[in-house]
């Protein structure tokens, strides 16, 4: 009689390692890794549901001088431009409008339609194109080169796992995706240190980036009351109140100015209001942020 | 009731214990050794932010970010626990992760699992695979051929420079992750590659990339018929071919061979291919402030030869910059700022700030008497009651000699008859120096056959390298062959032949008594 129960107690024992090794191994949140979601049934939007939020940055006071990318090194680059080459494009703000702020509903969301389709970024004449996107988290990037010669993908998130790709020529496309949301994660080349990009990563589709007039508009947004924090590589966030209506449009504007340059410019961050910046250290070049 | 009490007991103690113990990985003795061998550098939680971290670079890994180099895993990936093993078990060469053969098997184990506890990765999403590499279809000329084409193909010459030094174009941008200047690894110096130099460790550093480094993963190029599998193994191939994956043996003296004829000055590497070269490692200086933890040049290649009248020397050692390089200022400016613990009003830490650009720099450094017994002057330049004999070249003043007491205490000697010239191509600097063996006035004669005290320090301009910012090796010795004269031959039949003779009339004499 001793002999059973003691042959009890060891397989209760190791009924619960087995059961703690189960659980240690595979536990925790089962993210995607590259690769994606698998892209939903298109979800029908209602459209006495939804309404749109259109806006304008705007950008006051004087644009820093424009410094011309130097591409004395990379002559396949220069070449894509015949003459000058380009001007940084780290800020673009012309009459009165400020590009590529990447705009985004950070407080108010619950939920929304899954991301379908991928989104595309393109390398061309040694610039990223677009230069400032968003993506829902998941979702596919679609990376292709149109320049015949290399490049590499470099993307440094902080809470999702990154990557680092090599394309030698025109005709790859890699496909990656982030799992979490993120804003914002870098993405840079190597080869052509001028050369970035900054995607931001939500976990819903509520995002866009202000277009070279500094207009923007973000549609089929859900009834409701919203914080919208826009974000810029040089000048930093600013938030505001939006209240959408169903069948309406919503207009809102963020007030922009020269004199706010080098601003804290929060970078890698989890979708939560008001966290700290991680405080990088960044190189000043020439008034650019350095990423 | 008491029954059931006691099964629920074990089943949660067993639950808790299959937690803490799996596959034999224990994170709580993991923290013990940890604490105690790798905070300092690595952090007391993991970020890469330990005591010493500021006098390295790169800086030790943050473990939060679970962002491998050396893996076998795909981009982005984590590392599998053979990948973690290894790091531990070998260090990572060419950075300051030394190996740990100290730690026992368990220990190994236990600290492996503290380590990726130290980051939320590990516990998410499949475990890390290893990507099929393959099997190596071969090595050989042919093989090598072809991972040369694939080395333009992949154009890792954009980084790693036609000749492999790290002397690409884009080089003087490179960053890592955490925006730290990062340089692209000499390919020719294969004992320094992080994850080793052997054809399987360069292959696996192609097909993955080391994350969180400019290093990207040509998997995808590969799968997209850019280069075949077997072309990546071919470009492992040429890339080993390039260098080797172990340091040249260490010899402690430069034979400077003695030749009949003209000796060769400069230019023509035929005329010296199949000169004796010897390899000294060179390491940063870090006595006397201001410290230079991350020094670029790290040893120095030394040919000597010499007619009995005149000696010349012949000194090659990578630097990936030719300095002063305007191109290289933004790199200089990061690099101050990333390593620069003591300050130096020699160099400046902004880029607003007018631009100082220091020149590359060598010297070879004697003691200015050939000593009597073994002492050597102080090897960083000697001091006031024993000084040194220096030979210097520099990119803006050309060469030139001096009489060194100290780092901060080098006087010129404009008289000295010691000339030379120095060129740099494709990440690699050829300098010679050329002198009558011996000399009146203030400097060093050699002596033929004398074993002279010979130290090398070495200067890279463009990363702020300048007066007590350098690199310098341990004193070695040179020594000037003596001619070869008849007595080296005709000494030794001498002594057979009396030997002989002797041995011969011993034998008579023994052979004698015994008749008698």
């Amino acid at each position: 009689m001793r002999s059973y129960r003691w042959h009890k107690s060891v397989a209760l024992v190791a009924a619960g390692m087995v059961a703690a090794c189960g659980g240690g191994g595979d536990g925790g949140g089962g993210s995607d890794t590259a690769g994606g979601a698998a892209p939903e049934a298109a979800v029908q939007i209602d459209p006495a549901t939804v309404g749109t939020i259109s806006g304008m940055v705007n950008f006051a006071g004087e644009a820093p001088a424009m410094t011309p990318v130097d591409m004395s090194g990379e002559p396949d680059c220069a070449a894509g431009y015949g003459g000058d080459g380009p001007m940084s494009n780290t800020v673009l703000a012309s009459g009165g409008g400020l590009a590529n702020v990447f705009v985004y509903l950070s407080e108010g969301v619950s939920g929304g339609p899954a991301a379908s389709g991928s989104v595309p970024l393109n390398q061309e004449n040694c610039r990223y194109e677009p230069h400032v996107f968003g993506v829902q988290s998941g979702q596919d990037i679609a990376i292709t080169n149109s320049d015949n010669f290399l490049h590499n993908i470099n993307a440094s998130p902080t809470e999702n796992r990154g990557f680092n790709i090599s394309q030698p020529r025109a005709g790859i496309t890699s496909t990656q995706s982030f799992s979490v949301a993120e804003v914002m994660v870098p993405i840079r080349c190597d080869v052509h240190g001028w050369m970035n990009a900054y995607v931001g990563v939500v976990d819903h589709p509520y995002f866009a980036a202000s277009d070279a007039t500094g207009n923007f508009s973000i549609g089929n947004v859900p009834a409701g009351t919203y914080t919208v924090t826009a974000w810029h590589e040089e000048y930093g966030t600013m938030t505001t109140s939006v209240t959408v209506t169903a069948q309406s449009t919503a207009e809102i504007a963020f007030d922009y100015s020269a004199d706010m340059a080098g601003a804290e410019v929060p970078m890698n961050e989890p979708l939560v209001l008001h966290h700290e910046s991680d405080g990088i250290h960044r190189v000043s070049l020439n008034g650019a942020a350095g990423r | 009731m008491r029954k059931t009490v006691r099964r629920m007991v074990v089943l949660i103690t067993g639950f808790l214990m299959g937690f803490s113990v799996v596959s034999g990985q224990d994170v709580e003795a993991g923290k013990v050794v940890y604490d105690k061998w790798c905070a300092e550098c690595h952090g007391i939680d993991g970020l890469g932010d330990g005591s010493a971290a500021t006098t390295m670079l790169p800086r030790p890994r943050d473990f939060s970010q679970a962002r491998y180099q050396i893996r076998t895993t795909g981009s982005g990936q984590l590392p599998t626990d053979d990948d973690l093993r290894l790091a531990i078990q070998e260090g990572l060469p060419g950075t300051t992760m030394p190996g740990w053969p100290n730690l026992s098997g368990p220990e190994t184990e236990d600290v492996i699992a503290y380590v990726k506890s130290l980051s939320r990765f590990f516990g998410q999403g499949d475990p890390p695979q290893s990507l099929d590499f393959g099997s190596d279809p071969g090595g050989g000329s042919e093989a090598i051929e072809i991972g040369a084409q694939a080395y333009l193909t992949l154009e890792c010459e954009a980084c790693h420079g036609s000749a492999g030094r790290g002397e690409g174009t884009s080089s003087p941008t490179l960053e890592d992750w955490r925006g730290f200047p990062i340089r692209a690894a000499d390919l020719t110096e294969g004992w320094y590659l992080n994850g080793g130099g052997s054809v399987e460790d360069i292959h696996a550093r192609v097909l993955t990339g080391l994350d969180g480094t400019p290093m990207p993963a040509a998997s995808d190029a590969m799968n997209a018929g850019v280069v075949s599998p077997d072309e990546v193994w071919q470009l492992a191939h040429y890339i080993a071919s390039l260098g080797s994956a172990e340091m040249p043996t260490l010899r402690d003296v430069v034979r400077v061979a003695r030749v009949e004829g003209t000796l060769p000055i400069d230019g023509s590497e035929a005329e010296w291919e199949g000169v004796d070269t010897f390899y000294f490692p060179l390491a940063g200086q870090v006595i006397q402030p201001p410290r230079n933890f991350a020094p670029t040049v790290d040893g120095v290649y030394v040919q000597g030869l010499h007619d009995g009248v005149d000696i010349v020397l012949r000194v090659q050692w990578h630097d990936p910059s030719e300095s002063p390089d305007p191109a290289w200022d933004e790199w200089q400016v990061k690099f101050m700022n990333a390593i620069d613990l003591d300050g130096d009003s020699l160099v400046v830490d902004s880029l607003e700030a007018p631009m100082v650009r220091p020149p590359d720099a060598l010297a070879v450094q004697f003691p200015f008497e050939i000593p009597e017994g073994t002492e050597r002057p102080y090897f960083l330049m000697g001091d006031a009651r024993n000084p040194v004999y220096l030979w210097t070249w520099d990119d803006q003043s050309g060469i030139g000699a001096g009489r060194g007491r100290g780092l901060d205490s080098v006087e010129e000697l404009p008289e000295d008859p010691v000339t030379g010239n120095a060129t740099w191509e494709a990440g690699r600097w050829t300098l010679y120096f050329r002198r009558a063996v011996t000399m009146e006035g203030d400097g060093l004669s050699f002596q033929e056959g004398t074993a002279i005290p010979v130290a090398f320090l070495a200067w890279d301009g463009s990363s702020g390298e300048v007066g007590k910012r350098n690199s310098i090796s341990s004193w070695y010795y040179m020594l000037l062959d003596k001619p070869a004269s008849s007595t080296v031959v005709v000494a030794p039949l001498i002594a057979i032949l009396l030997t002989g003779a002797l041995g011969l009339v011993l034998v008579r004499r023994a052979q004698d008594r015994e008749r008698g």
